[in-house]
């Protein structure tokens, strides 16, 4: 019985990490590529979640779904990039504008109600592919609709570090002066690395809420921390590994911060702490991995890595 | 060696003017009326005290700062308010601080695959073409340091000497009107320096470069290029070429510092 619930938890724990970990991958792009700290993220993740309700409660397909909520989340992160880039607004403050108007924003998407159920309306859970796993499997079916997605997101995203725009990003949050000296505007690297990041996030926040069948307001509230956290413990605590790309270990990263949360939960912590545990366990990790000089850490992707 | 001398310069500033903290007690008008011009296929070494404006100059021609009157051209085109990153299609540029170059993170392939694309479109295909490595070995050769077995290195592990040695074969990779080199071997030990310089004056003659050099080393001004302009106080105190700079030794340019030592008051 005691492995019955332990299993359960396991398949939940990976299920919730996996799809975390495209957000986490999200922050990856803004926090570790670009240097940029986004707190547009808590408004584009619970966009994308409200999208994605709406579609999906008037009838639409859930993979539409998707690409709108990635699209949303994207145009989103635009506005931050030009909030910084062409008004010269700090990176901290243009992310608290778009935050803060996305509020109104995702209001007015769900008409109002900050909660937009769809029950046993197809989502990418049940439908397509998917269907192919009977309903009786309905958590690991769950499972591995997650594990899909987010190693779908993850190899596209290794991919497109690894092009002409891929590595001029990489530079522009390296060293903005030599993306200068190539002839290109390191702010419309920002831009374009911000759209890429939020779009991530709003796609995570699509795929939670598929799964509650219910979009939800609020959702968005805590994931700068579970995002930064992912990314930073990671890149620390896997880069020690060899052949592991910084992608996978932040994925990794957003699994096992999510397991800590279950298991604190599991040992009797009442839900009302969650978002205080989620602070202290950042916290944690922040004053941990201080002082890991930045020589040291992990560079980004290269081609023997998984 | 042959050069062709347009009777147009390649690079012109003409009569500008530049004030920083214009209106303030503190003002200081740099630069006033200042006019300096560059004929094509010169090597200029510019030297000159501490805040004699020889970083400013060269910010004004990349775009880093925007001068208060006057123009400045390019190959017969006005870039005076033209973005930095526009102008830098047509330059290149070797910054003091080794760090500034290259991209740290990034492999030295991966660099040099940035850097070949430079005034092009970087786009979704693959960022290094397998198809280059030849030829970028064949280059890293000419640097003599090795690094042509160190491709997947990240070049935050090279040397400063390494580093700007790299950093000059990127920046005259694809053809550029105007080499700026600002104090390029300032941060390097010796024996980098002399290898550094030996490699820009190899560059510059190979590619037939017009080059400008601002260094505080005073062999190096003597012993590179074909003109030595000495800046004092936003002017051009000294300007000479060819043979009448073959003549001077460094006695006479530390002589020159000390009078204009003497002219700020200052303890020689
Ligand atoms: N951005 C700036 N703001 C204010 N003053 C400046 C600025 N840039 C340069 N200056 C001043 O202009 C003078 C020339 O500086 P600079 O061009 O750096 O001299 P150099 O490179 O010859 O040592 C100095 O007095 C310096 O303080
Ligand atoms: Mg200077």
């Amino acid at each position: 019985m005691a492995l019955d619930v332990f299993l359960g938890l396991l398949t939940g724990v990976l299920q919730e990490g996996f799809v975390y970990g495209i957000m986490a991958l999200g922050i990856y792009v803004t926090y570790q590529v670009l240097n940029f700290p986004d707190l547009s993220v808590e408004g584009t993740f619970p966009l994308g979640s409200c999208v994605a309700g709406v579609m999906i409660a008037s009838g639409l397909n859930p993979w539409l779904a998707c690409m709108a909520a990635f699209a949303c989340g994207a145009a989103a992160g635009g506005v931050t990039g030009l909030l910084h880039v062409k008004l010269h607004i700090t990176d901290l403050l243009s992310g608290i504008l778009v935050m803060t108007a996305l509020w109104s924003v995702n209001l007015a998407v769900t008409s109002g109600s900050a909660v937009t159920p769809f029950y046993n309306q197809p989502t990418i859970y049940t439908s397509g592919p998917a269907a192919l796993i009977s309903d009786s499997h309905n958590s690991l079916r769950a499972l591995v609709v997650a594990f899909i997605s987010c190693l779908f997101v993850k190899l596209l995203l290794d991919e497109y570090l690894k092009t002409k725009s891929g590595l001029l990003l990489r530079a522009a949050g390296n060293n903005p002066r030599y993306v200068v000296s190539l002839g290109k505007d390191p702010g419309n690297m920002k831009i374009l690395g911000l759209m890429l990041g939020n779009g991530l996030a709003a796609l995570s926040g699509c795929i939670l809420c598929q799964r509650e069948e219910s979009a939800d307001i609020y959702s968005g509230t805590g994931m700068i921390v579970l995002g930064l956290a992912a990314v930073i413990v990671g890149v620390n605590i896997f880069s020690g590994i060899r052949f592991l790309r910084s992608t996978t270990a932040v994925i990794l990263g957003a699994v096992l911060y999510r397991g800590v949360l279950v298991a604190a939960l599991q040992m009797g912590l009442p839900t009302n702490y969650m978002k205080l545990l989620m602070a202290v366990l950042l916290t944690v990790v922040l004053v941990a991995y201080k002082t890991v000089p930045t020589g040291r850490r992990k560079k980004h992707v290269s081609r023997t890595e998984v | 060696m042959l050069v062709e001398r347009k009777s147009e310069p390649l690079l012109e500033f003409r009569q500008i003017d530049k004030t920083f903290h214009s209106g303030t007690v503190s003002e200081l008008k740099l630069f006033d009326h200042f006019d300096l011009s560059v004929p094509q296929g010169r090597f200029v070494c510019i030297i000159g005290s501490n805040g004699s404006g020889k970083t400013t100059l060269l910010n004004l021609l990349c775009g880093g700062e925007t001068p208060d009157a006057g123009n400045i051209f390019l190959g017969g085109r006005e870039i005076t308010r033209e973005p930095e990153h526009v102008r830098s299609r047509r330059i290149g540029r070797v910054f003091q601080d080794p760090s500034l170059g290259t991209c740290p993170q990034l492999t030295i392939l991966e660099n040099l695959s940035l850097a070949d694309r430079k005034g092009k479109r970087y786009g979704l295909s693959r960022g290094v073409s397998r198809k280059k490595i030849d030829e970028y070995r064949s280059r890293l050769e000419l640097l003599k340091l090795g690094l042509e077995d160190q491709l997947d290195l990240p070049v935050a592990n090279l040397s400063g000497g390494q580093r700007q040695a790299l950093a000059l074969l990127i920046c005259t990779m694809t053809p550029i009107d105007l080499l700026i080199l600002d104090e390029h071997t300032a941060a390097l030990d010796p024996s980098s320096s002399e290898n550094v310089m030996e490699l820009t004056r190899r560059f510059v003659r190979e590619k037939r470069l017009t080059a400008l050099m601002v260094t505080h080393n005073l062999r190096f001004a003597l012993a590179y290029g074909d003109r030595l302009v000495m800046m004092h106080r936003g002017k051009a105190v000294l300007d000479v070429c060819d043979g009448e700079k073959n003549a001077l030794k460094i006695h006479d340019l530390t002589e020159r510092f000390n009078e204009i030592s003497v002219e700020d008051g200052n303890d020689v």
